[in-house]
Formats: C-alpha cells, sequence, structure tokens
C-alpha cells in the first residue's frame, strides 16, 4: 500500500494522561474512500484516538499525517463529530446556528456568516433530513436530532475526511438508519469516514474496514480480514462468545 | 404646577419614610444634577457591561469565578493606593484587575497540579486573596492620608462617591471590553458552545478563553467602587440569568442582560441616593436578583409558572382525550357509539381517578358530550367523530360480539378476539 | 504573656478548629463554594433573628442563622432543579440576594447596634477577651470562647457518632442510601453543622474569612494525607497553627487579626502544595522525571515488540528511526536507548535494536496494565 494514497496514517502514536498510558505505539493507515469502524472496550482508547489526530490531546510520541502532510496543515479536510454528550444542549442557540459553526474554520476572523453560509447550513441540514428543524432552538431536539445537528455541522466544513465520535450512541433506529445511509453516501463520495463504533453486531453491516483497539492495536484492515474471532477475543478478553455462537462473526 | 405633577408622579415608601418624587423632578435631576447624573451613567455603564460579559461567564459555568475574582481584587486595590498613595482610579483598577487575574491563574494551577476540585481552588482563592486584603486595609487605615481615601466603600461600594472622571474610564475600558466581545462574537460563541470542536477547526482556544476570562475580570472591576467586592459578582451572574430565561438566542441574551443590568442599576443608585448611609451595592444587587428571580418565575416559555400552567392544560386535555375515548369504547361494544354510561364507570376505567365529572361538563361545553338523565352521559355526534380519532386501535369492522365484555379491548387486548 | 493575649490565641485556635470539621467535609464532597454561600447568607438569619429577641447574644440569632443556612442551601437546590439555570448560577444567584437583604436591613434598622458591617467583614478578634461569658455568676472565659468551645465539641460529637454514615454518604453515595442511610438526611445535617459554626465564628473572624477557615485547613491536610481520621486531625492542627500563627503576625504589624490568621493559612497551604512530600509540586516535578524516563524505555520496547517478525522490522529497530518515528529528539533517543540497553531491556546487533526476553516481558506487562 503506497503511504501517499492514505487518507489518515498513524504512526508510533503514544498518549499519555498524566503518566498513565492511554494508547502504546499505535500504527494505522487508513486508505481513502472507506468508511472504517474503531472498536474495542471501555477504556481502551477510542475517544482518544480520534482527539489525538485532532490535536486536541498531545501525542507522548508519535506521529498523524492527514493525505500525507501533518494535521495542522491539512485542518480543512477534516471534519470532526465529537460526542453528543459532550455540550450543553441549552446553549441559547439553534438548529441552523450550531451548523454554521462548521464553517467558521473557512470564514476567517472578523467575518459574520452570511447567505452563503446559511445556503450551505441548509443544504447540510437536508442532507441529514433536518431541513424543517433549522430555527429550532437545541434544547428541544430529540437525541437522534442532536446527533444529525452534529454531523450537518461536519457535513458543511466540507472535508475529504470525518471523524465521529460515537455517532450512534443512543439514537432512534430511524435515525440510526439515516446516519448509516449518509455514511454510505459520503464513501460513494470518495470520503473516508472513520468512526468510534460500540455495537460489534452492526460492523460487519455498516462497515467495510475496522480497526480493534485495546491500549494498542490488536488488528486494522478489511473487516472481512481482520474481523475475526481470534482478534476480537485479543481485543475484548475472553467476553465475546456470544458472538461466535451467533455465527455472525 | 407641582402639586399637579404630583398627579402623575411616584409615590413610594422607603423604610417606613414616604418619599414622593414626582416624575419630572427625577428627570431633571438626572439631567442636570452632577451627583445623580454621574451615579446614574455609571451604575448604567457597570449593568451594561457586566451584563453583556457576564452572559458568556454565565454559560461557561464561571459563576463562581466572578465571585472569586471581585473577593480577590481587594488587595489589589490596597496595594495600587498604598503605591501610589492616591485614590485615582486608574490606578486602583489596575491593581485590582492584576489581583483578579493573579487570583484566576492560582486557581488553574491548584487544580492543575493538585487533586483539589475547582471549588475547593475557588473557595482558597477568594478567602485568602480576602483575608490579605484586609489585612492590608487595616494597615493602610493606620496612615495619615489614608482615611480620607475610603478604600473600605470598597467592601460594598458607593455609588455616590463616583466622579465624573471615573465614570468616564469605566465607559472607556467597558467600550473597549464590549468591542472585542463585538468583533470575536462567533469564536466567543463556539469556544463557550463546543471548545473541543473549535480547536478541531483551528481556532485558539487557549487564547480566546484568557480574553474571555480577562473581559470577566474586567467586568467584575469595573463596578467595584459602585458596586463593592463582596457583591459585584451577582451583577455578572443575575442578568444575565435572567436574560437567559427570555430567550434562546445568544445575542438577544447578551442584549437583554445589559438591558437588565443597566435598569439595576440606573435604579439601586437612584434608591440608595435617597437613604444616607445606604451602600449602593445590596441595593442594586437586591433589584437585580429580583429581576432574576421574577424572570425565573414568569418568563413566557422557559418560566416555572408557564411551564407549571402548559403542563395544567396538558393534563386537562389527556384528561379530556380519555374520556371522549372511553365514551368511544363502551358505546362501540354496545354497538351504538351515543349509547350513555354512568359517571362511575368511567371513574373506573380512568383509575379512579378524581375530575371526571368536571372533565365531563367541560367537554358538555365544548359540544362534545351530552348529559342523559341519571347520572349517566354520552358522546354527541360531533364527539363521535373526535373520538373515533382517538382510537385507532378499535374500527367498525373488528366490532366483537355483543356477549363479549369491555375486557377483550382493555386486560387482554394480546389475545385473539374473534371467536 | 499577658491573659488576653493568651484567650485571643486560644479563641483563634479554638474557631479554626471548629471550622475545620465540617469544612473536612465540605472539601470532600466537593461543595467548598457553599461555606461561600452559607457565611454570607447566616447574616440574614442573625439580623432577622434580631429584629424578634432585641438583643445581640441571644441563643436564638444562631437558630435564625441555621434556619437561613438550610434555605439557602434548599433554594440552591431548587432553583437547581428547575433546570433553569446551572448549579453555579444557583449559588451566585441566591446567596448575594439574601445577603443584600441583609446589609439593607442593618443599614436601616439596625445601624446604631453593633452589627455593623465592619464587624460582618472583618471581625473583631482584638476586643473578643472583654465580652465575658458569665452564667450563674461565674466568669467561664470570653463569650466567643466559651460559644465556639461547645460548637467545637458539638461538631466533634456528631461527627464522631455519625463518622460511619458520614464517610459512606461522602465516598459513596449510591451505596449509602442503599444501606439506608439518607443522604439528603446527612447532606443536611452537614449543612446545618456548617450553618451554626458560620455564626459562631463569624464574630471572631468576620464572615467571608470563615470561608478561609472551613476550606484552607483542609485543603492543606488533603495535600498530605489521604486517610479520613488523619485528614480530620490534620485540619484541626493546620487550622490551629494558622490561628495562633496569624495572631502572632497581626501583633507583628499591628494589623486585623482575622485577616493575618487567613494569611498564614494561605502560607501554610503554598508551604504543602509545593512540598508535600508524596503529592507536592517539588516531588511531583522529581517524579515525572524519573516517569519520563522509565516510561520512553517501555515505550521503545513496546515499539520493538510491535514490528518483531514483521517484515520492517529491519527498518524499524534502528536508532535513527526512532528520532522520526517517535519524534524524539536525538540525544533524547539516544539516552533511551543508553538506559534500556543498561537495564537489558534491549541489545544492540549492528546498528539495530533487539528486544531481549526481560524487555518482551516488560512490554507485555506495561500493555496489560
Amino acid at each position: 500500500m503506497q503511504t501517499q494514497t492514505n487518507a489518515l496514517t498513524i504512526t508510533d502514536l503514544t498518549v499519555a494522561y498524566k503518566d498513565k498510558p492511554v494508547l502504546w505505539d499505535i500504527d494505522l493507515e487508513a486508505p481513502a474512500g472507506i468508511l472504517m469502524a474503531i472498536v474495542g472496550p471501555n477504556g481502551a482508547g477510542k475517544t482518544t484516538l480520534i482527539k489525538a489526530v485532532l490535536g486536541l490531546v498531545k501525542a507522548a510520541a508519535g506521529q498523524v499525517q492527514i493525505y500525507g502532510r501533518a494535521y495542522h496543515e491539512q485542518r480543512k479536510l477534516v471534519g470532526y463529530v465529537p460526542q453528543r454528550g459532550s455540550v450543553d444542549w441549552d446553549f441559547p442557540t439553534d438548529v441552523q446556528d450550531v451548523v454554521m459553526m462548521g464553517q467558521y474554520g473557512q470564514l476567517g476572523w472578523l467575518k459574520r456568516p452570511g447567505k452563503a453560509e446559511k445556503a450551505m447550513a441548509q443544504d447540510a441540514l437536508e442532507k441529514v433530513g433536518m431541513a424543517a428543524f433549522s430555527q429550532r432552538q437545541i434544547s428541544q431536539l430529540s437525541g437522534g436530532q442532536q446527533q444529525r445537528v452534529f454531523l450537518a455541522r461536519a457535513l458543511a466544513q466540507n472535508a475529504q475526511i470525518y471523524l465521529m465520535d460515537e455517532p450512534f450512541q443512543g439514537v432512534d433506529a430511524t435515525t440510526e438508519k439515516a446516519i448509516v445511509a449518509l455514511l454510505q453516501t459520503l464513501r460513494a463520495a470518495g470520503k473516508t469516514v472513520i468512526v468510534v463504533h460500540h455495537d460489534l453486531q452492526t460492523v460487519p453491516e455498516y462497515f467495510d474496514w475496522v480497526t480493534l483497539l485495546n491500549v494498542r492495536r490488536i488488528a486494522s484492515g478489511p473487516v472481512s480480514e481482520v474481523f475475526t474471532e481470534e482478534n476480537l477475543r485479543l481485543t475484548y478478553g475472553g467476553r465475546v462468545a456470544f458472538l461466535a455462537t451467533n455465527g455472525n462473526v | 404646577m407641582r402639586d399637579r405633577i404630583m398627579d402623575y408622579g411616584l409615590r413610594f415608601t422607603v423604610y417606613g419614610q414616604q418619599y414622593i418624587m414626582d416624575l419630572a423632578t427625577l428627570l431633571h435631576d438626572l439631567l442636570f444634577d452632577y451627583t445623580l447624573r454621574t451615579v446614574a451613567l455609571g451604575t448604567a455603564v457597570i449593568g451594561i457591561v457586566s451584563g453583556a460579559l457576564g452572559t458568556f461567564a454565565v454559560l461557561r459555568k464561571q459563576s463562581l469565578l466572578g465571585d472569586a475574582i471581585s473577593h480577590a481584587a481587594l488587595p489589589g486595590v490596597v496595594i495600587a493606593f498604598l503605591l501610589t498613595r492616591s485614590r485615582a482610579p486608574l490606578g486602583l483598577l489596575i491593581g485590582a484587575l492584576i489581583a483578579g487575574w493573579l487570583a484566576t491563574i492560582v486557581i488553574l494551577v491548584i487544580i492543575r497540579y493538585s487533586h483539589l476540585k475547582e471549588d475547593t481552588a475557588l473557595g482558597i482563592a477568594l478567602s485568602v486573596f480576602f483575608g490579605v486584603g484586609i489585612v492590608l486595609l487595616t494597615f493602610t487605615q493606620r496612615l495619615a492620608d489614608a482615611r480620607q481615601a475610603g478604600l473600605d466603600r470598597f467592601l460594598f461600594g458607593q455609588a455616590a462617591a463616583l466622579l465624573q472622571s471615573d465614570v468616564i474610564l469605566m465607559a472607556v475600558v467597558g467600550a473597549l471590553a464590549l468591542t472585542t466581545l463585538g468583533l470575536f462574537w462567533k469564536e466567543f460563541k463556539l469556544i463557550s458552545f463546543d471548545p473541543d470542536y473549535a480547536a478541531s477547526l483551528g481556532l485558539p482556544v487557549r487564547a480566546l478563553e484568557v480574553a474571555l476570562t480577562t473581559q470577566l475580570v474586567i467586568a467584575v472591576v469595573i463596578g467595584l467602587q459602585a458596586v463593592g467586592v463582596i457583591l459585584m459578582s451577582a451583577m455578572v451572574v443575575a442578568p444575565a440569568a435572567a436574560a437567559r430565561q427570555w430567550t434562546n438566542r445568544l445575542w438577544v441574551m447578551a442584549l437583554t442582560a445589559a438591558f437588565f443590568g443597566a435598569i439595576s442599576g440606573v435604579t439601586g443608585a437612584i434608591v440608595s441616593s435617597t437613604r444616607p448611609g445606604l451602600s449602593t451595592g445590596p441595593v442594586i444587587v437586591l433589584i437585580i436578583s429580583l429581576i432574576a428571580f421574577g424572570s425565573i418565575l414568569f418568563a413566557p416559555n422557559r418560566g416555572l409558572v408557564w411551564g407549571w400552567v402548559r403542563h395544567q392544560r396538558n393534563r386537562r386535555q389527556l384528561r379530556a382525550d380519555a374520556v371522549l375515548h372511553d365514551l368511544y369504547v363502551l358505546g362501540w361494544q354496545h354497538g351504538n357509539p351515543q349509547h350513555p354510561h354512568a359517571v362511575e364507570v368511567l371513574r373506573a376505567m380512568n383509575a379512579n381517578q378524581g375530575g371526571v365529572e368536571h372533565t365531563l361538563k367541560v367537554l358538555a361545553r365544548q359540544g362534545l358530550t351530552e348529559y342523559s338523565g341519571n347520572g349517566e352521559w354520552a358522546l354527541t355526534a360531533v364527539g363521535v367523530q373526535t373520538a373515533r380519532l382517538l382510537a385507532p386501535e378499535i374500527n367498525d369492522e373488528s366490532r366483537p360480539t355483543d356477549n363479549e365484555s369491555a375486557l377483550a379491548v382493555y386486560g387482554a387486548s394480546n389475545e385473539p378476539t374473534s371467536n | 504573656m499577658s491573659q488576653p493575649q493568651i484567650e485571643i490565641q486560644l479563641i483563634a485556635a479554638v474557631v479554626a478548629a471548629a471550622c475545620a470539621l465540617p469544612g473536612t467535609f465540605l472539601v470532600l464532597r466537593h461543595m467548598a463554594m457553599m461555606s461561600d454561600a452559607i457565611s454570607h447568607t447566616v447574616l440574614l438569619g442573625i439580623v432577622l433573628a434580631f429584629f424578634v429577641v432585641g438583643e445581640l447574644g441571644h441563643p436564638l440569632l444562631m437558630l435564625g442563622a441555621a434556619v437561613v443556612g438550610l434555605l439557602t442551601v434548599s433554594l440552591v437546590e431548587l432553583l437547581n432543579k428547575t433546570r433553569l439555570v446551572k448549579e453555579d448560577a444557583a449559588i451566585g444567584l441566591v446567596f448575594p440576594a439574601l445577603f443584600s437583604l441583609a446589609i439593607i436591613l442593618i443599614s436601616v434598622y439596625a445601624r446604631n447596634v453593633h452589627l455593623d458591617q465592619h464587624t460582618v467583614f472583618q471581625g473583631d478578634l482584638a476586643f473578643a477577651p472583654f465580652e465575658r461569658a458569665i452564667v450563674m455568676g461565674i466568669d467561664w472565659g470570653p463569650r466567643t470562647f466559651v460559644v465556639m468551645s461547645v460548637i467545637l465539641l458539638l461538631n466533634l460529637l456528631l461527627i464522631v457518632l455519625f463518622y460511619k454514615e458520614l464517610k459512606l454518604a461522602t465516598f459513596d453515595t449510591g451505596l449509602a442510601a442503599a444501606l439506608g442511610f439518607s443522604p439528603a438526611l446527612i447532606h443536611y445535617g452537614l449543612m446545618g453543622m456548617v450553618s451554626v459554626t458560620a455564626v459562631g465564628a463569624f464574630d471572631a473572624v468576620g464572615s467571608i474569612l470563615v470561608i478561609a477557615l472551613m476550606i484552607v485547613p483542609p485543603a492543606t491536610a488533603y495535600l498530605l494525607t489521604n486517610r479520613l481520621p488523619y485528614l480530620l486531625a490534620l485540619s484541626v492542627l493546620v487550622g490551629a497553627v494558622g490561628g495562633v500563627s496569624g495572631y502572632w503576625v497581626a501583633r507583628a504589624l499591628d494589623t486585623n487579626i482575622g485577616g493575618a490568621m487567613v494569611m498564614m493559612l494561605g502560607v501554610l497551604f503554598g508551604l504543602a502544595f509545593l512540598f508535600s512530600p508524596q503529592r507536592g509540586l517539588v516531588a511531583r516535578a522529581r517524579q515525572q522525571q524519573q516517569q519520563k524516563w522509565r516510561f520512553a524505555e517501555t515505550m521503545l520496547t513496546i515499539h520493538l515488540l510491535n514490528h518483531e517478525g514483521q517484515p520492517e522490522y529491519a527498518e524499524e529497530c534502528r536508532v535513527d528511526h526512532l528520532i522520526y518515528h517517535l519524534r524524539w529528539p536525538p540525544e533524547f533517543a539516544t539516552k533511551v536507548v543508553q538506559r534500556a540497553v543498561r537495564n537489558a531491556l534491549v541489545v544492540r546487533q549492528n546498528g539495530h535494536l533487539l528486544l531481549t526476553d526481560a524487555g518482551r516481558v516488560w512490554a507485555n506487562t506495561a500493555v496489560i496494565n
């Protein structure tokens, strides 16, 4: 595999909180145009991995490259969907305003979002099926709707690679379907999507690549190759027997 | 002439003494009386600045940081006085700014480098800085020229002592802070809502946070002279907390907070000027607190009273729907949707909740039910139309045979109903 | 030392000790700022009770204060429950409101009474020995001393009696509730204790400095120990030392005793913050320095382990590669390798690094933990 074509390359990434290591020497390559799930038990460092890619937590060692160059040079290529629970949904603002935040990076200092930004926001809302909610106060949204607003905000960034932290967490079935459809549209458009995911059962259905993580990278590659019983056992310990017996793996 | 104006005037009793103040005099004094004009302008500036800047402090959950900063400003004020040997406001303002910032840094350092939590760090900074301030204050008061300095008015504030030059200084500093707020509005908004996301876009989150915290320090420091170190934090918290209840938009919230701040500042200054020896700070804070609690109770949509009314209305609607539904189901079992039924039956079906009879009467007024004598009620033709929509589980084709009971629908709806 | 001098020091020590006891639980329960709220609002209770009984020093004043203290707590909780404002804003709304009301009432109705704003804020320990507690014709000592001694004993008694419950409710609310202790009851009991203590201490040091006496000694002690009994004892000790040394500083500078006490407590806290054997800044820095090397060595072994047997191994295990991939500065990488070699975790072989068995075990252990 040629490194240049990789949307995301992580080399020897180690992250520690205070003196406790959270990620040890992670290597990861994500070719462009894939839908990748990052799975692993609680405390495996999935969220930390995403945050380290984005430069939100400092790495003790190692490096991250987006399309072959350092993250801070390639910021405009990356869209981020943080966990829904990471913000205060009682903040006094409406859906359209939140979605427009996705363009603040491109907009630059001292400029206010105008008609063009509003149109882009509306467009992004359309894609997640929330066009009718643009004037809605964000505290009046359901969990699934909040998640879609966050997705729309990332779409408004018009990025090449999307990093999503638990987008399926606590959303209703309709939203889950809508998100899956959206992921597939993104892939069809040649975008790369990397998703922190919790539900092992749906990995083969939703994704084509998977990274198994538990402080170390256990395995990473096409689902058909690495999503094996043995790798899962290495990742989760003995707790995945039910999966094997269900014959889903 | 005066007597006639009095009829349009304000008549109010303050602390057992009746004051009669007519609007014309008040207006006249506000415009032409040097002291009152200065005081009103000064407190208005304080209200506007602290209201607008406090909006961000409240949204970022820094209300108590404002409290710590204002208490911690005391030693800064006293040291500035000791160094300059003057009460020149610029010096004192700078002293307070430095002390306020130092306290903030102390708080951050304690949280960062120990396992102590934010609340403890705040409490330590607040009280130790204040203790040092008291030591310095007592020390200073022994100096010959310090007695007139009146530094202790910084404890509770004395708006009456404001000079025009003080107000100009406050206005200039406040305007600077507000201009910064306006220039970086969207960035401040984003880091207040979702700092991680802001960082992922490449915004200098740390620097912006420092700027916002500096603005909080400025908001607090500007008001120290008129409101005092003890209560100034309320001027940061209360206008914003009040404004939040009235709107769901950030900029409207900031404007409303500024408006509430100004109103309470001016009113407080006027009221306290009517009574010698009454500090301005407590009066202003009491007024803004009343506005805040009033807003929490009565603001449309978010207010508690509003919520309670809505809740009652919902309950009434639910109860009415339940009664209509029950009448319809009962009638359907009898093969006649308008078959009358006794109140007791309906009550039993509603788990013996009260108010069934009242609900029936209300529904009758809406033309949906009618009394058919003997304590029995029935649906009207219109009522049947409405009720049909409330009972989608029933359609006429699946009507049970006569010997089947209501249980078929209620208790055992899972079981096959056809024999 | 003259008798008043000794008495002032005794009062200072007793006040500080009495405050430190409930303060410990406030700090542990992350409710330190509640002391800020309560110590302000008890003034309203005092004023209202004063209007009823007409004299200062009446026991009812303390009751009034305790009631308003609890009222403050429940108002804050009520506001919280509406979810219309956040918790910090709820505290920031309630206490200035009640406190302003108290100040206005004092300045309007009670200007001539000895309740003026100065005492409220600064306290006046210097005059405390001259107000005697004379009960049944016997002089029991300075009034503040007697009152605070009673409060100290009461606090001590309550903590001893409800030690288990307090401990459980502080560290594991869920379990406490499951075992049938009402966390709410313990919470309000503690808040009552804080209120009563605040009123008593208020005479001596003024209300804002009460916050210092409640928060700073436990915070200092918490930097030194983790165990609750030691924590309580150490808090009391720190408080007493701060109180007595504050007196001497105040004497030397001819300044306010309460303020000086708090200043000294600040100094003690600063010392603990810097020099606590385990948690001080200095000790942490030293630990971190050690950990940095340890951590780097571990990182090296894990890196080698990860690439062992892989085709790219020859590439990955070169020292210059470490500089490039792990982003280690060259001198740092050389030093880490030297240390790892010395510790027999890796061996050098024609410019390549190979894991030893010990190194492999080391890396595997590190990953599992």
